[in-house]
């Protein structure tokens, strides 16, 4: 069935399919006419089976025939024998329409129609899906009605299970077997069937069956396809954590509205709003984090004071990071005030899979507030920020400083139970990497190559969570490295991963973060909060990830980069100043993520490619920021009378508009046109400075 | 005598062709010779047909052993002109002995006794087809595929070093399935399967075509011994083991050069690997490589028999045939005299391999020259044993292969032994027959050979060998099964002449036919330049058969 060549059809094939053509269409009319005048008769179906026998595909044909069974069926007042004779009729129609072509969705739907009544025995029918699955063991309308079958003769999933072991071991390249084994199984283990409990005893049986398929022919697909799902299994936790969150455990931050704190500059921060986020960074989208299911507790602030939102690009009700705003105390006292976050201790957090966030959580840390004189000298100090190299000075470790955030692996797994499952995880982990490398060392294979980088990265988040170490950084990155040559198709996704591995490995501990932390000189605007610039330039970066671990970063720069897209970045909430320059940013829309952060000061986005593309790929990637709905807190007729070119640059005005940018430079891009700086300076009223020169 | 004379005159006396003897060599010439419009007259002195190639019950096949051991003098010693008529000199027929050192034990007669006319035993066995071989498309071909019925064997062994056999993985789905090899020897014996396929592939292709080299194994890898090949493929010993001698069936140690009688180059060792190849889902259900027919392999013969009785060739059987008729001036073949006393006349006149030509007169010694009938290419010890519970639970019909130096270091050549339940009415239900075979160059190596492998397998109720009985079972757990019947022989390796007179080959030491056929063959067209082996017939009475082949699954 599968990949044979096709044939360049004969001049006596031409005709016999003219010939067919001419038959079709004298039939097709009759049946039109047929259809149009409601006519049931037994004739009539006989024209409609005909035409069906030789063109399964003809729709038309399907539902005049669920109109005529339901005509004929209203007819037999219930006759137990004519009942079982039109809808006989029916499935035998169905199958000699099958025999004409075994993939008709028509036909196979018309068939789960007729079955769907519960009038019609279905013990023949597992006999016919033997028969057709005999022609074609990989047919997915045929697995997919076995599934509906199954279901209807409640046969239970131990059975079709082996049912597919049997297929498999027939021939295992049939991936429509693996997959029906990928949704029988969970279901299995969830129920703990008999055979199929404890879990990790299931799936170890699973990785050696899928083991036998991958080493015995590693170019075929769907042992590979199975083992990834295999893999998901493995790693995922049913219950969504914490991965992290500002201000993290045990931290003391401290508050101002005007000045920065040199003393202190990794916790000090500043708001000119008089607020300050809270973010919790969960390790997948969850819904329902509100003031009733996460409690704050402090002297200045109550847990209903408080707005949770997510952190979604597109407007989704789930996110991986929340945020919401605390006021900075009423009164400037030097004492630190305790504050306490809470969560997992009632029920309303909710990943996608439908699992509540369970853990019992307390983040504890202080805040202290300082200098709130609100009148400053403004201007006269403030200086543009040029992001050169001689502005940067290596950050001089101070001892007394404590690591500014705490990832929460280790806060979060804390009953027994998980304990042994973490065990199996790690064993079966360790175990798959030396069996892939075993299998590399024979072959050279580019899908044996992304799954052992893909092991070695899950073992690395195994060990993070006990040691906060990773140890296969390098190898991983070397693994993508190669797969870019290897496979240079794809070579857009490994420089993704490799990517993702190069900031797991800077961002996973303090250490590293420290090497590429510099002291800002020139950061002397007094909108910035402290003088701390993390930066990852120069790290041929594709794109973000491991922010969990930068919540505290308020000065960024990730310039000289490969950066498509920046998504993620939304997470980096106390973010003031931001340089993306010399990247590959293709369109405005690509910096969608920027409309999250309400800090945000200064931004270079100069030298990247927006609008070089003419077409604009993210919006293909990411709903468009058109269809959001997100609330607008400016005037929309103000904005529509009194800025030129809106319609033209409609998107740049959704991204800029909601920011209070002080500095941008966006030269070097196709879009940087006079007309267009002028059209954002129109709508800017804060901004200062556009490319270097200082707005008058 | 009396039973001979007291058939009719055969009608007419003049043939075509006279065949003596119903073997499958016999048989398949028959069959052609008659399809291609010959007139054959069939000859067999044996009551059943199918002589060396038949399947017998237990006292057919212990008296037609021992009748075949020892030579039988011509019934009438003379061998001077006889006076019944004066056109002819008589040269009387001789048989002499195929079979050596027979050895028939019955361990539990009264068991058998009753049972021993229910069996349907191979004298040439072990045998299987390999379902892409070339007798299964002569099968097909000739039509004799509708008096014929196969099952699969289900599957294959190989025996290590330490004496553990081991499921051979001959396909995809085998390698996928099996539980002994390691995931890296799977993937190294499975990618050695696709380059072999993907050699054969562009061979096919494009013959000898530049372009495509590199998925080819180069003419200087073609042209080295098979051995080296797998070994410069990296294959681990096993593997070795497995490929070279459960699947090539290669019989002579090929590690070992100065013993190795027929070194296997790598041409001939992928040409056996892709006829396993092809024969594994040639049938959707055939389970495997191999099938064995239904009631025995003597059904082959009969089943050409009586295709050729279909295309009028005259069969009679317990008919011994006395003498030759040699034309007394052209010293050329004339006919045959049979026991009954009749003469009978044809051009041409194929042998058995049981007779031979005494010493012509001399008066016709210069004529009948080169009328050496025996070629003798060596021997094969055979062994056959009944037994009463199979060798693995759940399993009655499968091969075992013994490579060379698996059971003993002087071991030369591989045995091979075959085991074939009740359910293929060879034997009564809950009975297995097993066979063993190896070539050999003298008796006693072949005894030696015989021996060591049935004591691997068996249980032998010696009681002078108490000892290592109770040694065998400390070595293995499992229970092995008790011999209740067993035969042992050694036979000559003949292979067919052509002269005036021709003669057939003997079963060969091989599992499948192709040499046999291919020897037919050659003698067919030896005496038929002509003429067509199994010409083309799309006759109506089989055409529904036609490629088909009947499988029990």
């Amino acid at each position: 069935m599968h990949g044979r060549p096709r044939k360049a059809p004969k001049p006596e094939d031409e005709a016999a399919s003219s010939a067919k053509a001419q038959k079709l269409r004298a039939l097709q009319s009759q049946f039109l006419s047929h259809h149009q005048n409601r006519t049931y008769s037994k004739e009539a179906l006989d024209v409609s089976a005909k035409l069906l026998e030789i063109n399964p595909e003809s729709y038309t044909a399907w539902n005049y025939r669920k109109l005529a069974v339901q005509h004929n069926l209203a007819q037999s007042d219930s006759d137990p024998d004519s009942v079982k004779s039109i809808l006989d009729a029916e499935l035998r129609v169905v199958e000699s329409a099958l025999k004409q072509n075994f993939k008709s969705y028509g036909a196979w739907h018309h068939r789960k129609w007729v079955l769907s009544k519960g009038l019609s025995s279905i013990d023949h029918e597992l006999r016919l899906l033997d028969r057709l699955q005999k022609i074609d063991s990989r047919n997915f309308h045929a697995w997919n009605y076995r599934r509906f079958v199954a279901a209807l003769m409640n046969r239970s999933e131990e059975d079709e299970l082996s049912y597919t072991t049997d297929m498999i071991n027939t021939n295992f390249s049939n991936y429509s077997a693996w997959h029906n084994r990928s949704v029988l199984l969970p279901s299995l283990l969830e129920r703990k069937v008999q055979g199929f409990f404890p879990k990790e005893e299931a799936l170890s049986y699973e990785y050696e069956l899928v083991h036998q398929a991958i080493f015995t022919d590693p170019d075929d697909q769907s042992g590979w396809f199975y083992y990834l799902w295999l893999l998901d299994q493995t790693l995922k936790t049913d219950a969504p954590l914490l991965v992290s969150s500002f201000p993290a455990y045990g931290s003391d931050i401290i508050l101002s509205r005007d000045r920065r704190f040199d003393e202190s500059p990794l916790h000090s921060f500043h708001s000119e709003s008089g607020t300050f986020p809270l973010v919790l960074y969960f390790n997948e989208a969850v819904e329902g984090v509100s003031s009733a299911t996460v409690m704050v507790e402090s002297s200045f602030c109550t847990n209903n004071d408080l707005i949770w939102k997510p952190l979604s690009i597109n407007n989704s009700n789930a996110a991986r990071v929340w945020v919401a705003h605390v006021k900075f105390p009423d009164k400037e006292l030097q004492q630190a005030y305790p504050m306490e976050v809470r969560l997992g201790h009632s029920q309303g957090i909710i990943s996608s899979g439908g699992f509540d966030y369970n853990h019992h959580t307390q983040i504890a840390f202080k805040v202290c507030a300082r200098s709130l004189e609100t009148e400053t000298n403004e201007e006269h100090d403030e200086k543009m920020i040029s992001w050169k190299d001689e502005i940067f000075h290596i950050l001089k470790t101070q001892s007394r400083e404590p690591n500014p955030f705490i990832s929460f692996g280790q806060l979060t797994i804390d009953a027994d139970h998980e304990a042994t499952t973490s065990e199996w995880r790690e064993e079966t982990i360790a175990n798959e990497i030396s069996l892939f490398r075993e299998l590399l060392s024979e072959i050279s294979c580019k899908i044996g190559k992304l799954t052992l980088a893909r092991l070695l990265s899950a073992h690395d988040a195994i060990l993070y969570q006990s040691s906060k170490k990773t140890i296969h950084s390098e190898e991983i990155l070397g693994l993508y490295s190669d797969l870019e040559k290897l496979d240079p198709l794809h070579s857009r996704y490994y420089k993704d991963e490799h990517s993702l591995v190069l900031l797991q490995q800077v961002t996973s501990n303090w250490e590293s973060l420290l090497r590429h932390s510099y002291h800002c000189i020139e950061s002397t605007l007094s909108c910035l909060g402290n003088s701390v610039c993390l930066r990852l330039n120069n790290l041929s970066l594709s794109r973000m990830g491991s922010t969990e671990n930068l919540l505290w970063v308020q000065m960024l720069d990730l310039s000289h980069n490969e950066l498509r897209s920046i998504e993620g970045l939304e997470a980096l909430q106390l973010l003031s100043c931001l340089n993306l320059s010399y990247n590959k940013l293709p369109s405005v829309t690509a910096l969608g993520p920027l409309r999250l952060l309400k800090s945000l000061k200064v931004l270079n986005v100069s030298y990247n490619e927006i609008g070089s593309h003419s077409t604009d790929t993210t919006r293909y990637l990411c709903p468009s920021p058109l269809s959001h709905t997100e609330e607008v807190d400016w005037e929309r007729n103000e904005i529509v009378t009194e800025v030129d070119n809106l319609s033209k640059y409609w998107e740049a005005f959704l991204i800029f508009k909601g920011l209070n940018l002080k500095q941008l430079d966006i030269s070097g891009n196709a879009i940087a046109s006079a007309q267009f700086k002028s059209f954002l300076v129109s709508f800017l009223p804060t901004l200062k400075w556009l490319d270097g020169a200082l707005l008058l | 005598m009396s039973e001979a004379s007291s058939y009719p005159p055969i009608e007419p006396n003049t043939f075509d062709l006279i065949i003596i003897g119903t073997g499958l060599p016999g048989s398949l010439i028959a069959a052609t010779a008659s399809a291609v419009g010959k007139t054959v007259l069939h000859l067999d002195p044996n009551p059943f047909y199918g002589s060396h190639f038949a399947s017998l019950t237990i006292p057919e096949l212990t008296s037609f052993l021992n009748s075949h051991s020892t030579a039988s003098q011509p019934q009438s010693s003379t061998t001077t002109t006889n006076s019944n008529t004066s056109d002819y000199t008589i040269l009387d027929l001789a048989s002499s002995p195929l079979y050596a050192d027979v050895e028939i034990s019955s361990y539990a007669p009264e068991t058998l006794s009753e049972r021993s006319r229910s069996f349907n035993i191979d004298l040439g066995g072990p045998r299987v087809f390999f379902c892409a071989d070339k007798a299964i498309d002569l099968i097909v071909k000739s039509g004799a595929g509708q008096y014929l019925e196969f099952k699969s064997i289900d599957a294959s062994f190989v025996c290590d070093e330490n004496g553990r056999l081991w499921n051979v993985p001959d396909s995809r789905a085998a390698i996928f399935k099996d539980k002994t090899l390691g995931l890296t020897e799977k993937n190294q014996l499975m990618r050695f399967f696709k380059l072999v396929q993907q050699h054969l592939e562009v061979s096919d292709h494009d013959n000898g075509n530049e372009g495509t080299q590199d998925s080819r194994i180069s003419e200087e890898d073609l042209g080295s011994p098979f051995v080296e090949f797998l070994k410069k493929m990296r294959l681990p010993p096993k593997i070795q083991s497995i490929i070279l001698y459960a699947i090539a069936m290669a019989d002579y140690d090929q590690n070992n050069l100065e013993v190795c009688k027929d070194v296997l180059k790598t041409k001939g060792g992928i040409d056996r690997l892709a006829l396993y190849n092809k024969s594994v889902g040639r049938f959707p259900n055939a389970s495997g490589a191999l099938i064995y027919p239904i009631y025995g392999h003597g059904e082959l013969s009969q089943a050409f028999c009586r295709r050729a009785a279909v295309k009028g060739c005259l069969y009679v059987l317990r008919m011994p045939v006395l003498s030759l008729l040699m034309g007394k001036e052209s010293g050329r073949y004339k006919g045959v005299r049979l026991a009954s006393g009749q003469d009978l006349f044809s051009d041409q006149l194929v042998l058995d391999p049981t007779f031979t030509v005494p010493s012509p007169p001399d008066s016709l010694r210069k004529s009948v020259e080169g009328l050496n009938l025996r070629d003798v290419k060596g021997k094969v010890a055979r062994g056959i044993c009944v037994i009463a519970s199979s060798l693995k639970p759940n399993m009655s019909n499968f091969l075992v292969v013994y490579p060379p130096r698996s059971l003993y270091p002087e071991q030369n050549t591989s045995i091979r032994a075959v085991q074939i339940g009740g359910g293929l009415a060879v034997c009564p239900s809950g009975m297995f027959v097993l066979y063993f075979s190896a070539l050999c160059d003298d008796a006693e190596r072949g005894k030696n050979l015989l021996r060591a492998a049935m004591s691997a397998l068996l249980k032998i109720p010696d009681s002078e060998n108490a000892e290592s009985s109770s040694e065998v079972q400390n070595e293995n757990a499992e229970v092995k099964p008790t011999l209740l019947w067993s035969a042992t022989f050694i036979q000559e390796l003949i292979t067919g002449e052509f002269g005036y007179i021709s003669s057939t080959p003997m079963p060969d030491g091989n599992l499948h036919y192709s040499d046999l056929l291919d020897a037919t063959m050659k003698l067919f067209h030896e005496m038929y330049p002509d003429g067509e082996f199994f010409p083309e017939t799309a006759s109506p009475e089989d055409g529904e058969d036609e490629g088909e082949l009947s499988l029990e699954s």
